[in-house]
């Protein structure tokens, strides 16, 4: 299979010999556009909405607010007033910054590393990485390797286990490979080491791939809540994701909350609470996503596709 | 996605002027040791944590084998029973629905989730305005980036007993709806959920893929008068063909994987007749019962039988003159 990574760019008009679409055909691709994109958007303009509801428009549309009116920021002040949702931004920020920053360190050394068939133990090392994908110890084994390392109750054991996916090690190495080998050769032949041609010659041509391979690991760590209700007891060091889980998806009281437990009075409404939970976590992804978003096809399709 | 192909090196048969010695020699592993060891060096980290959370794991899976007790001993002294809990495990009718309800999500999901990518990917691909289609693209990847808490936190929104939908129902004088907790249509709301998260993202492959595709081939069809319909027919479906044999080879190959989350998350709801899959199984008859080997017993036979697969479905890739997620080295 050959699939180039690059995507041609079509000329805005038709071209000579097409025939124009028909009008129906038209419409109908309108349509069926339209739904689409309001699937995917539609969900997430009525959940800002609904976070940004007083407490009297929640319960006079009796739940998600489709029509803006009396906005007020209550909901945010609120949980960010709060010292759960505030520890738990503040916890999954710290896993993500620092497991990304380990985990793309990582994978940058290890797939340069493998990227040079010939070189010594180059196979048995490729191997290790590359059986990663056709087998999986299985949950119970890692869970006993966690506790046995003296890792549960700690932050690293959110990151660790998780820190090397040999999916973006191998999208990596086969981007580092298309690079040509004379480049290195010839600052090899200048007197540059390994380290400097990474840092100086690869990582440079290859932003493209880091972006788009950081960007997988920042997602994944800011989403992972399994290994956090796996690991950790003490429920302050739980991270956002977790704390959605348990208030929003299970409905279920925060431990130590003071959040929407009362509900009463002048407090925002629980409604209008959980939806501000949920923009909390989706707004990181919603930020960075435009700024990487065009390095997808090329980071990606050269790594995964082309390889 | 599943798809990694692993590029053999380029220049094997030729020689490598940096794997010879001056004169084309091999060199001593002395020598490649002198040369690569800042190579050894990076790898170093990678390597530390592959062998401690997989291949150490991996070989722990011999509790498997083992009534296995943290207090009687550990992985050292608890007593080994051979495959007594493999015996048990068929005979565990939790283990059985686990079974059966992975394999019909992935049959179920093969139908009605698999084209989707493919006809999200036409539709782009046929929108003539450039903008217009950068733009619903950048709409449709996104919910790959959100996770499946905040998927399902969003579909109980939409689809729940006090969701949007229910809602507007009641305002019209129905009755509500509450798709999250019925566990007869869960299979739907699964596919419904990943169509809603993953199909965008799916398409990228396939986008690839027809934008390989010569115009050259569209022309001289539509010279030749055949019209869009024909055109797709016999151009763009064959010009696909080799990917989505390809994916749909490697989905088989992952039958036993159907993800964990969405599972983990509205076993709740929906109760675990329908929602006990492997990977569930193995966290609540295993870790939470605290029966570790039997728990691992249903990790190890799911990982050897998955492991089959794979190897079976790049036997499949190959003889279709495919690569496989491995090539043969």
């Amino acid at each position: 299979m050959t699939l180039l990574a690059t995507r041609k760019k079509k000329p805005s008009g038709l071209a000579a010999w097409e025939e124009p679409p028909s009008p129906a055909g038209r419409v109908g691709k309108g349509a069926v556009l339209t739904v689409i994109v309001l699937a995917v958007l539609l969900p997430l303009y009525t959940i800002v909405l609904t976070s940004l509801s007083s407490k009297a428009t929640v319960n006079r549309v009796g739940g998600l607010v489709l029509i803006p009116e009396g906005i007020t920021f209550d909901a945010y002040i609120q949980i960010f007033s709060d010292t759960v949702v505030r520890r738990a931004v503040l916890v999954a920020t710290g896993v993500t910054v620092v497991g990304t920053a380990i985990s793309l360190g990582v994978s940058i050394l290890g797939a340069y590393s493998l990227a040079r068939p010939g070189s010594f133990l180059h196979r048995p090392l490729l191997f290790a990485v590359l059986l990663m994908f056709v087998f999986f110890p299985g949950l119970i084994p890692v869970y006993l390797m966690v506790s046995g390392l003296g890792l549960k109750d700690t932050y690293w054991s959110l990151i660790l286990p998780t820190a090397v996916s040999a999916f973006n090690v191998v999208v990596m190495r086969a981007f580092f490979m298309n690079i040509p080998g004379e480049i290195m050769d010839s600052a090899r032949i200048d007197g540059a080491g390994e380290f400097r041609i990474l840092w100086r010659i690869v990582l440079p041509m290859s932003k493209a791939v880091t972006a788009v391979v950081g960007l997988f690991y920042a997602v994944g760590y800011w989403n992972a809540w399994f290994n956090a209700m796996l690991y950790l007891e003490d429920t302050r060091k739980w991270p956002l994701a977790l704390v959605l889980r348990q208030y929003v998806v299970d409905s279920n009281p925060l431990p130590t909350a003071t959040v929407g437990v009362t509900g009463a009075g002048d407090m925002p409404p629980t409604l209008a609470i959980k939806m501000a939970i949920v923009v909390v976590a989706v707004v990181p992804a919603l930020v960075i996503y435009p700024f990487v978003q065009r390095h997808f096809t090329k980071g990606v399709l050269i790594g995964a596709v082309k390889g | 996605m599943g798809t990694v192909t692993v590029k053999k090196p380029a220049r094997r048969g030729r020689t490598d002027p940096r794997a010879g010695g001056a004169r084309g020699k091999p060199v001593t592993w002395r020598a490649k040791l002198r040369r690569d060891w800042p190579l050894l060096l990076m790898n170093l980290p990678m390597l530390l944590l592959v062998v401690a959370f997989w291949w150490i794991p991996g070989l722990g899976n011999i509790i498997a084998f083992q009534d296995y007790s943290p207090y009687s001993g550990g992985i050292l002294g608890s007593p080994v029973i051979g495959f007594t809990n493999f015996a048990l495990l068929f005979q565990d009718p939790q283990f059985l629905r686990a079974i059966v309800n992975t394999l019909s999500i992935t049959a179920f999901q093969l139908i009605f989730y698999f084209p989707v990518p493919i006809m999200l990917a036409l539709l782009l691909n046929s929108v003539v305005s450039a903008r217009l289609r950068a733009f619903v693209q950048g709409v449709v990847y996104l919910p790959y980036f959100f996770s499946w808490v905040l998927v399902v936190a969003i579909f109980q929104q939409m689809f729940g007993g006090a969701g949007l939908l229910a809602q507007l129902l009641r305002e019209r004088g129905h009755e509500g709806v509450d798709w999250m907790t019925n566990s007869d249509t869960f299979i739907l709301l699964l596919t419904t959920q990943t169509i809603w998260k993953d199909a965008g993202w799916g398409a990228i492959i396939f986008l690839a893929a027809l934008s390989t595709i010569n115009p050259s081939l569209y022309e001289a069809a539509a010279v030749d008068g055949a019209k869009r319909w024909r055109r797709m027919w016999h151009i763009t479906l064959p010009g696909l063909r080799p990917v989505i044999i390809l994916l749909l080879i490697l989905r088989l190959g992952d039958a036993l994987n159907v993800g964990f989350e969405q599972f983990m998350l509205q076993r709740g709801a929906v109760g675990s007749e329908v929602s006990e899959v492997f990977d569930t199984f193995v966290f609540y008859s295993g870790l939470r019962t605290g029966d570790l080997g039997y728990g691992a017993a249903a990790g190890l036979f799911k990982g050897l039988v998955g492991l089959l697969l794979i190897v079976a479905a790049n036997r499949v890739a190959h003889a279709f003159g495919e690569r496989g997620v491995y090539s043969r080295s």
